[in-house]
């Protein structure tokens, strides 16, 4: 090991409020390894019942999307309306489709 | 806790009007900022320094109150008093994380608070010689946090938004632990009702200064509110403060320490509000600057947990490197 200590990695965490429930990205933390980064992951973001499932991923190995392409990659597409259910006219009598 | 009116920060900033003003369109349409989103170095720069110096506060914060967890008078008041503190050790890794995503590393932040560099708020540069100071804190020092913190929750900057609004949630319980205790102590003995009057007394004052300075003396505030990092006045928010609290200590019996404070029913628009005397501004930037009460033993006590610490931090990557090598060795071995 080096003279000048590595810093501790950054690790983006995860919790699912309850069964049923999509993990949600609630924040980092600092931590040396997996196991330890979710202990630490327990006690500064679950003590009050958030949850019951935790992921940690660490924060470099996440790839995000270009913030300077943001308008290009997610345009709304209004002119695209036939993605809409409204585009279709269907006779009233069909009742609900 | 424990925000303060940011002390002293550098909003300067160099880009071009136009991309200026395309900033400023965002902000005042109160779209959120995310942490790769452009935006001015002066912008990035008051915020690294403003969550810096929040973070900062929720540990040290945890010194005046960690002195009394072993002497608490009961079980309940103790672990009350455990999980404030433990909560504020939180709030403070909330808030270094969100700095973080602007580009500042942990370390850094750490080696500005142990040299004295960064600043922290100055409240927790007063000592806590007696039990009643720890429901003066609750009290009166989360209460003015809150106060603080609950706009901050709508802050332009989503990262410290959202560890704010975790924040929030957490503190309710700190004013309120602490407003119970004092209650408590005015309910018992004599000894007990000047206790708490004493620490009334000595907290009420440096919990004003917590709101930072005048807004007339605060230069930086103008641009914070602008980049709607702010979104009240130091002066505004002193004011909710002094009227939300006058009311809470007349209820249990305590004298606020201010001569000049009187009702004045034209106050906050004709809603009426609390005309309060002067705030010593001197002994307010001798302690920023160092000459508090408790400001070495502070450092003194930061400084000696991040230096026991380090060989629990090498040993940890240490014991991670060789596992991933283990297994990285199984690996080509099975192969
Ligand atoms: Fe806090
Ligand atoms: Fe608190």
């Amino acid at each position: 090991m080096s003279k000048q200590p590595a810093s501790t990695p950054l690790w983006e965490v995860f919790i699912r409020p309850r069964n049923g429930l999509n993990h949600k990205h609630v924040g980092s933390l600092h931590a040396a390894d997996g196991d330890l980064a979710l202990q630490a992951a327990r006690d500064v973001y679950t003590r009050r019942g958030e949850g019951n499932s935790i992921w940690v991923v660490l924060s470099k190995e996440i790839i995000a999307s270009d913030p300077d392409l943001s308008e290009e990659n997610f345009d709304p597409s209004s002119d695209k309306i036939y993605r809409h259910p409204s585009f279709y006219e269907i006779p009233d009598d069909i009742g609900h489709m | 806790m424990y925000s303060q009116g940011l002390i002293g920060a550098d909003s300067e900033t160099e880009e071009s009007e136009e991309f200026l003003a395309a900033f400023q369109a965002r902000i005042d349409r109160e779209e959120k900022i995310e942490p790769n989103d452009p935006m001015p170095q002066g912008y990035r720069k008051t915020l690294v320094r403003q969550i810096g110096q929040h973070a900062h506060s929720e540990i040290v914060g945890m010194l005046p109150e960690g002195n009394w967890i072993t002497r608490a008078p009961t079980l309940r008041r103790k672990i009350a008093l455990l999980a404030k503190v433990q909560d504020e050790g939180g709030h403070g890794l909330y808030l270094y994380c969100a700095a973080e995503t602007l580009g500042v590393s942990r370390e850094q932040m750490t080696e500005e608070l142990l040299s004295g560099k960064a600043k922290y708020s100055s409240i927790f540069n007063y000592p806590t010689p007696s039990w009643a100071d720890i429901g003066a804190i609750g009290w009166l020092v989360d209460g003015a946090a809150i106060m603080n913190q609950v706009p901050l929750c709508r802050c332009s900057f989503g990262p410290y938004a959202r560890a704010m609004v975790r924040v929030c949630k957490e503190e309710s319980f700190h004013q309120r632990q602490g407003y119970e205790l004092m209650m408590t102590l005015t309910e018992g003995t004599d000894a007990q009702r000047e206790m708490a009057q004493d620490a009334l007394n000595r907290w009420w004052w440096p919990s004003l200064m917590m709101f930072g300075p005048h807004d007339s003396e605060s230069s930086n505030s103008d641009q914070s509110m602008l980049w709607k990092i702010k979104r009240f006045s130091n002066d505004e928010l002193r004011q909710k403060f002094v009227d939300a609290t006058v009311p809470q200590a007349e209820r249990i019996g305590l004298t606020v320490p201010d001569p000049d404070l009187k009702w004045n029913p034209e106050k906050n628009d004709g809603e009426g509000g609390y005309d309060f005397g002067a705030i010593d501004w001197d002994e307010f930037w001798r302690v920023v600057k160092g000459g508090g009460p408790m400001n070495r033993d502070r450092i003194a006590a930061r400084t000696k947990a991040w230096e026991d610490g380090a060989w629990v931090r090498e040993a940890a990557l240490a014991h991670a490197e060789k596992r991933k090598q283990r297994m990285q060795a199984a690996k080509v071995a099975a192969e």
